[in-house]
């Protein structure tokens, strides 16, 4: 028996008889005897004081530089549905809207604060409007959307899979509900040049949509939503489709319009001509136009910049707290007499 | 008889060859009726026959009569054909999938599988379930059929086995599944014995073969059998042509009963029936050793056998952290519940209120009659991650690496045997660690079952007192050469009053086999005193006293019984043809209140040996019941240790043996250790009490201060052996208590971790939640039904125990909060996506996350170690810890969902603003949601980690570059949502930011608390830490401070009264955080004025007796 043997185990693993020369089987060896060299970090106080530090140090900075960065971006947020209602309406936005015999043009204009340095971008942004709702964002059919009407088990895009017993290009309610508001710019009594070509993702013209697939059969008949799709244009190229198509993870979102590739100068007054089409009134949501700036970290969003000034002030102040205790209450790492359930035992044994 | 051929003509029964025991029953009704004379004689009959074959089918029920050698007995029993298969090639598939969905975590999972398959409520992919399910499944249906496979081949190979079987009178060889109950096989030396025999002949005179049952019990000592009495003296050529019956139960397991009788048929003997015991058997599995040959009757064959019928399934013990375990998923379960209903009301009301107005989301006015299901449901599958379904996968993982890693531990590899340790069940090693209460065997447990001879006491004169040694006492050897009557008649009990069998070698040196110990140490003492046990030869023993050849015939053996303690032999002493009755026995049983107790103070075994002369009419009358208890088939142990009462009284007393049995080596020293550890320790003994004192003495088991805790319990009964749960040391008196102690123990919910080496602790060994056996001096005794076969007590609990218990600890709750972490992301998403049930990841994602990304870099939990070895070995105090249950617990537990509440928080807070308005694209956002918790969980694993092995390095690490590069993989496949997205993130900065940002916030929080309590608030197991990777030197923990560290745990007991055990709570007081020295919860008041029976018992101890309460 060899009990002694064992009391000095973790020691001695290492020195056992060697019938294993090579050194892959040596560490095979010291891992049977769960014996491989290992570190082990310690939470000593200077490493974790050190830590929070540094933290703190390197985020105030990088913090700043977000904000500096989101800062510089300029951008003009335009709140447009409220303001493009005749006053007959105000009481009745959705009667306004649904009535296909009013029109929906309405002009408002923005006057710029500073410099706007192409390229411009023109978003539009909805507000509570769900396209993460699983009704929502189940609907469609990617296939369909690649390979066409060759393509036939569309039941994932009810309920607008098919209208007059035809199936519909693109089907499913995203395809179906296509944002349809439409802008144009005047500066100086002069039209704006808006692009509206690659305001999509490449991958998606590329891979994602067909460019022998054309509209068919789509907002026919009784199944009317939004925009309607110019039935000689491929997918591929139908970029506002393909904008919408990329459903938005959360009820707030904007989306690209088009892209102004020149600069527009402080001061300048920006016309804007919009068809107020798309119906947001019936669930109480926004609609917005924006004008943005971007630069290497998006477009504007303080976000990133102040939670990282916030968290590096934290971290300094963890570390400054720390580093306050532990000065206070040095505790001697070496003193067994500190192993406070000792000095406890020792009080309550009688 | 007449009765008896007037019931075959009336009922069907055969009763061509009457059965001795209902002829008996017949006699019985004969007799009634006869008694009663008023009653009319034709009632009687009828009255008697109806019960008589109520009788009969009873009996014919329970019994089987063997035709010996008759190829035209037809009999219905099976072939001996072995099948050890659970499965066939059939059956194979419906067999195993009930079997796995018979437990509840799989008829969960495919339960969530199932309603996938549904496509209006499946957030996801029902691969994303169908996978890892099917893949799990398929890995334990491969092991099961592995498994089965080598035992549907180790079957074949022992069935197609050549035997030699006695056909029409000439040994014919045949295959072993051949063999046909009533077949004579013959065997020959070192043949595995195939099915259960009863013996018929042996190549030795004496009628006597050996078999090494090492299969079947464990036990390697070679055991004795002998023929039956009918068939002594019958030579080999008879053997062939012999004809008669047996009658012997149905199969059962039992391997110490067979109850059964023989007769043979003319011309070999008269009508007498001779009864069978175990011993004239030879049992399936064993091997025929030291014997020329041995032929055999076959009574039970296949599966039929005594080993066949034991293979029972065995229960499958549940370790405590497996039991905590399932009550966590369970109220995961419950709270998964609790979110389904709370998430699919407001689902349901918001699709009413806010749903209907979206007009591009089309709900119809009119839904199915279901249409209120659906969202519950909805939310039901995407919360269905919350259970992990690679937790078990995982914990089966570990658990199978921690029983290698103690096999392959070369510091408890006996260095003798070069026998590695060997964990028989690899499921259990953190219940080592877990482990309160240690129930050991003595004998051969504690002590190294060497016996020796060192002291006797004979008619009131000590010998062997000044050396130690009675073998070299002058004044003993004085009085043996002195011929002394009682020191002869001493001698003569030491040599005859056994059952050990001497062989003598061609040497002419004497050997001898013994089934016990302490007999082999007595005639090999007395052999050495002169007195040589030289032949046994059928009932004839010969004795060489000083060159005088002394015979004796025996008589009876009354074999050692556990109620009686003590075993005697009856001889006709064949110089003068005087019947005695030898007897020896613990002292107590012979003589109540003998004088031994120095021995026993020296923590000698004693054995007291008695004598009597016994007069012919007393010994014939009695030898008549003897036979009659022998031969019946029901009840007779009890009626045996009656008749032996009958006989075993006012014996002449000779004197006292003491025979030493030393400790093993490093004993003390473990027990101390484990005793520091917080285990209570339990010895089983039948020694006498002060023997066992001073044996618990010597090992540390109490200390010689009056402190220790000390109970002499003569556990007759139950009642008593349950009254004394607060004892820490007992001397139990029945062994057949021990399993009983042990589901006592169980029942009030403390670990329980039983050791021993020998046959009688096989069934404690069972009970336990872990049983370790012992490979001692006589073999690899216990190894068969425990779990553990080990030295290294204290190694295996501190070290594997302790280690297994933390890695499953932090495995299986990291296991849930890296679930819970996605679930929890999944509900705040759907809080903004109108409560509608969709799921922010996509299905590969989900998959995989489950499945690779997150399980692989914390099942390298394997190798963590908190503490080295050495620490923990000098501070067996911390164990407190495991076996308080403070890392794995509702308390702890908590905490990690808080963790995860947390982070999950983090991550969906962080990602939805930083990619907020035109960035708010769903696949980038799910990706930069899925990474921030990829990013997090490894910093998890990576913070609670405690050292750091290559291993861990690449698993980790390279886990984390596995997530980008499988992610980068899949972005490249078109057809996918996920194409490009994981390259468009890579280029933004405000990626890796927010990456940044979101590991900052989640760890930084954690890091903090975690230095904290670990620097101010530090558990022992920190300061440890602290001290151990700061270089200074491990304290180990001061003497004074060990006793109030034992404290809580017999405080805890003190104050624990049976009735309110079962309500104690098995789920242990959370964490406990700071002090170790808090007390489990107590229950009830003091548990002592409830028993006054128990108390009195202790006067007998009084200087040992408790005051460890107030220590």
């Amino acid at each position: 028996m060899e009990m002694e043997g064992a009391s000095s185990s973790g020691s001695g693993g290492a020195a056992q008889p060697t019938l294993l020369p090579s050194r892959r089987s040596k560490v095979f060896y010291r891992f049977t005897q769960q014996n491989l060299p290992a570190c082990k970090p310690a939470l000593t106080p200077t490493l974790v004081i050190t830590i929070f530090l540094l933290a703190g140090i390197t985020f105030v900075p990088v913090g700043i530089i977000c904000l500096r960065a989101s800062e510089s971006v300029e951008e003009h947020v335009l709140r447009y549905d409220t303001e493009c209602i005749p006053e007959d309406y105000r009481s009745n936005r959705v009667a306004y809207i649904k009535d296909d015999s009013i029109s929906k043009k309405c002009t408002l204009n923005i006057k710029l604060r500073n410099q706007m340095k192409a390229p411009i971008y023109v978003y539009y942004e909805l507000d509570n409007y769900y396209q993460n709702h699983r009704r929502y964002v189940k609907s469609r059919s990617d296939k369909q959307l690649l390979y066409g009407l060759q393509y036939k088990d569309i039941s994932s895009c009810k309920p607008v899979e098919s209208s007059n017993r035809l199936p519909v290009v693109p089907c499913g309610l995203i395809a179906w509900s296509l944002f349809n508001d439409t802008f144009t710019f005047d500066v100086k009594a002069r039209k704006l040049n808006v692009n509206r070509k690659n305001i999509s993702w490449k991958s998606d013209r590329d891979h994602k949509f067909g460019n022998d697939v054309y509209p068919f059969n789509f907002q026919n008949d009784t199944l009317i939503g939004g925009g309607k799709l110019n039935q000689s244009i491929p997918l591929s190229e139908q970029e506002d489709l393909i904008v919408w198509m990329r459903v938005a993870a959360l009820p707030n979102f904007r989306k690209l319009y088009g892209v102004i590739e020149e600069d527009l100068d402080a001061d300048e007054l920006l016309t804007i001509h919009l068809s107020n089409n798309y119906n947001t009134y019936s669930f109480g949501g926004k609609k917005k136009l924006v004008l943005t700036t971007s630069n290497w970290l998006g477009g504007k969003n303080n976000f990133l910049g102040l939670s990282y000034i916030a968290t590096g002030c934290c971290s300094i102040l963890v570390a400054i707290i720390f580093a306050l205790i532990h000065v206070k209450f040095p505790r001697p790492h070496r003193d067994a007499s500190y192993l406070h359930w000792n000095r406890k035992s020792s009080a309550t044994s009688r | 008889m007449l009765f008896t051929f007037y019931l075959d003509s009336s009922s069907s029964l055969h009763f061509d060859s009457p059965a001795p025991q209902l002829v008996g029953d017949l006699h019985y009704i004969l007799l009634k009726s006869c008694i009663n004379p008023v009653a009319k004689q034709k009632e009687l009959l009828v009255g008697a026959l109806e019960f008589l074959v109520e009788c009969c089918k009873d009996q014919l029920a329970m019994k089987r009569f063997i035709y010996i050698n008759d190829d035209s007995f037809q009999d219905s029993f099976c072939d001996n054909r072995i099948s050890n298969r659970k499965y066939t090639i059939l059956n194979f598939l419906p067999k195993n999938l009930l079997e796995q969905f018979s437990r509840f975590m799989n008829q969960y999972f495919l339960l969530i599988a199932c309603l996938q398959l549904w496509p209006l409520i499946t957030p996801v992919n029902p691969a994303s379930t169908w996978g890892p399910l099917i893949f799990i499944f398929a890995v334990s249906a491969t092991k099961e059929a592995w498994d089965d496979y080598n035992r549907y081949l180790s079957d074949k190979k022992a069935n197609e086995r050549k035997v030699w079987v006695v056909k029409e009178g000439t040994r014919i060889q045949i295959e072993a599944q051949d063999i046909h109950v009533g077949n004579i096989v013959w065997l020959r030396e070192n043949d595995e014995i195939p099915c259960d025999l009863v013996l018929t002949g042996t190549s030795d005179p004496q009628g006597i073969c050996f078999v090494e049952t090492s299969a079947l019990d464990g036990e390697t000592d070679l055991k004795t059998r002998v023929i039956p009495s009918a068939c002594i003296g019958l030579a080999s050529e008879q053997l062939l042509k012999i004809k008669g019956v047996i009658e012997c139960p149905n199969p059962d397991n039992d391997i110490r009963r067979f109850d059964s009788n023989m007769r043979l048929f003319p011309p070999f003997l008269d009508n007498d029936i001779c009864p069978l015991t175990i011993n004239n058997t030879l049992l399936q599995s064993c091997y025929l050793r030291n014997t020329e040959w041995a032929c055999g009757v076959a009574v039970y064959t296949g599966n039929e056998t005594k080993l066949g019928m034991s293979r029972g399934i065995a229960e499958p013990k549940l370790t405590a952290v497996d039991a905590m375990i399932d009550k966590l998923t369970g109220a995961i379960f419950l709270f998964q519940l609790v979110v389904v209903v709370v998430l699919g009301f407001a689902g349901n009301i918001w699709k009413d209120t806010e749903a209907r107005k979206q007009w591009y989301v089309m709900y119809p006015s009119e839904g199915p009659w279901y249409e209120l299901l659906i969202i519950p449901l909805r939310f039901e599958l995407l919360c269905s991650i919350m259970i992990p379904i690679s937790i078990k996968v995982s914990l089966d993982l570990v658990k199978s690496v921690y029983a290698k890693f103690i096999e392959w531990d070369e510091e408890m590899l006996d260095q003798d045997t070069n026998t590695p340790a060997h964990a028989a069940n690899t499921a259990i090693s953190e219940d080592l660690g877990q482990v309160e209460y240690i129930l050991t065997d003595k004998t051969g447990t504690l002590t190294e079952n060497r016996m020796v001879f060192r002291r006797c006491c004979i008619s009131g004169i000590s010998y062997g007192n000044e050396n130690g040694d009675a073998l070299k006492d002058a004044a003993f050897l004085h009085a043996i050469s002195n011929n002394v009557p009682d020191v002869i008649r001493f001698l003569t009990v030491m040599t005859i009053c056994n059952t050990v069998t001497p062989i003598k070698s061609t040497g002419g040196a004497m050997t001898y086999k013994a089934l016990s110990q302490d007999e082999y140490a007595l005639v090999n003492a007395a052999s050495q005193l002169h007195m040589v046990l030289t032949s046994k030869s059928g009932n004839i023993l010969k004795v060489n006293f000083r060159g005088a050849d002394l015979q004796y015939e025996i008589l009876d053996i009354l074999e050692f019984t556990s109620d009686r303690k003590r075993m005697s032999v009856v001889v006709k002493d064949c110089q003068n043809e005087k019947i005695i009755l030898l007897s020896k026995g613990a002292d107590e049983a012979i003589l109540p209140h003998a004088s031994a107790e120095q021995y026993a103070l020296l923590g000698l075994r004693t054995l007291c040996f008695g004598w009597r002369e016994l007069d012919e009419c007393e010994y014939v009358e009695w030898a008549r019941m003897f036979k009659e208890a022998n031969s019946t088939l029901t009840d007779r142990e009890w009626k045996l240790a009656e008749v032996c009462q009958k006989l075993e009284h006012h014996l002449e007393i000779l004197g006292v043996a003491a025979i030493e049995d030393r400790l093993q080596d490093g004993v003390p020293e473990t027990i101390e250790t484990l005793r520091k550890s917080g285990i209570n320790f339990w010895m089983l003994t039948g020694d006498k009490q002060n023997t066992a004192i001073q044996i618990a003495l010597s090992c540390n088991f109490i200390s010689s201060e009056p402190r220790g805790q000390l109970l002499f319990l003569n556990g007759r009964t139950q009642d008593e052996v349950f009254r004394s749960l607060e004892m820490v040391l007992r001397t139990m008196k029945i062994t057949s208590s021990e399993p009983k102690l042990v589901e006592l123990l169980k029942s009030c919910d403390f670990r329980t971790l039983a050791i021993g080496d020998g046959g009688n602790d096989v069934r404690m060994i069972q009970q336990a939640d872990i049983g370790v056996g012992i490979s001692g001096r006589e073999g690899l005794q216990a190894a068969r039904a425990a779990d553990y076969k080990f030295r290294f007590l204290k190694r295996l609990i501190l070290v594997h125990g302790r280690y297994s218990y933390n890695r499953t600890a932090f495995l299986s709750q990291y296991s849930f909060y890296k679930s819970l972490l996605l679930c929890f992301i999944q509900i705040l998403f759907s809080l903004f996506s109108g409560v509608s049930g969709s799921s922010l990841f996509n299905s590969v994602s989900l998959m995989a996350y489950n499945v690779f990304y997150t399980s692989i870099p914390v099942l390298t939990c394997f190798l963590d170690k908190d503490l080295s070895e050495k620490t923990v070995m000098q501070n067996p105090q911390i164990l407190v810890y495991c076996q308080a249950g403070r890392l794995l617990n509702p308390s702890t537990f908590a905490g990690w969902f808080g963790r995860s509440a947390y982070h999950a928080l983090v991550v969906f807070l962080v990602t939805m603003h930083a990619y907020s308005g035109e960035k708010s694209e769903m696949e980038e956002v799910s990706m930069v949601a899925l990474s921030g918790c990829i990013w997090l969980q490894v910093l998890v694993v990576t913070l609670e980690m405690n050292s750091f092995t290559i291993l861990q390095h690449v698993a980790i690490w390279g886990n984390f570059l596995a997530f980008y590069l499988i992610n980068s993989l899949v972005s490249t496949i078109p057809r996918l949502g996920m194409y490009t997205i994981m390259f468009r993130l890579f280029r933004q900065p405000s990626y890796w930011i927010t990456m940044i940002l979101i590991f900052a916030v989640g760890m930084g929080p954690v890091l903090a608390i975690k230095y904290f309590r670990y620097t101010y608030k530090p558990n022992i197991i920190n300061i440890l830490q602290q001290n151990e990777r700061s270089g200074g030197p491990i304290y180990a923990m001061v003497k004074g401070n060990l006793e109030s560290q034992i404290k809580p745990v017999d405080s805890d007991l003190s104050s624990l009264s049976i009735s309110q055990a079962k309500s104690r709570n098995p789920v242990h007081e959370p964490l406990l955080s700071d002090s170790p020295t808090a007390t489990r919860r107590s229950v009830g008041p003091s548990a002592f004025d409830y028993f006054p029976a128990t108390q009195s018992r202790f006067s007998s101890s009084s200087s040992y007796s408790r005051n460890l309460k107030n220590n």
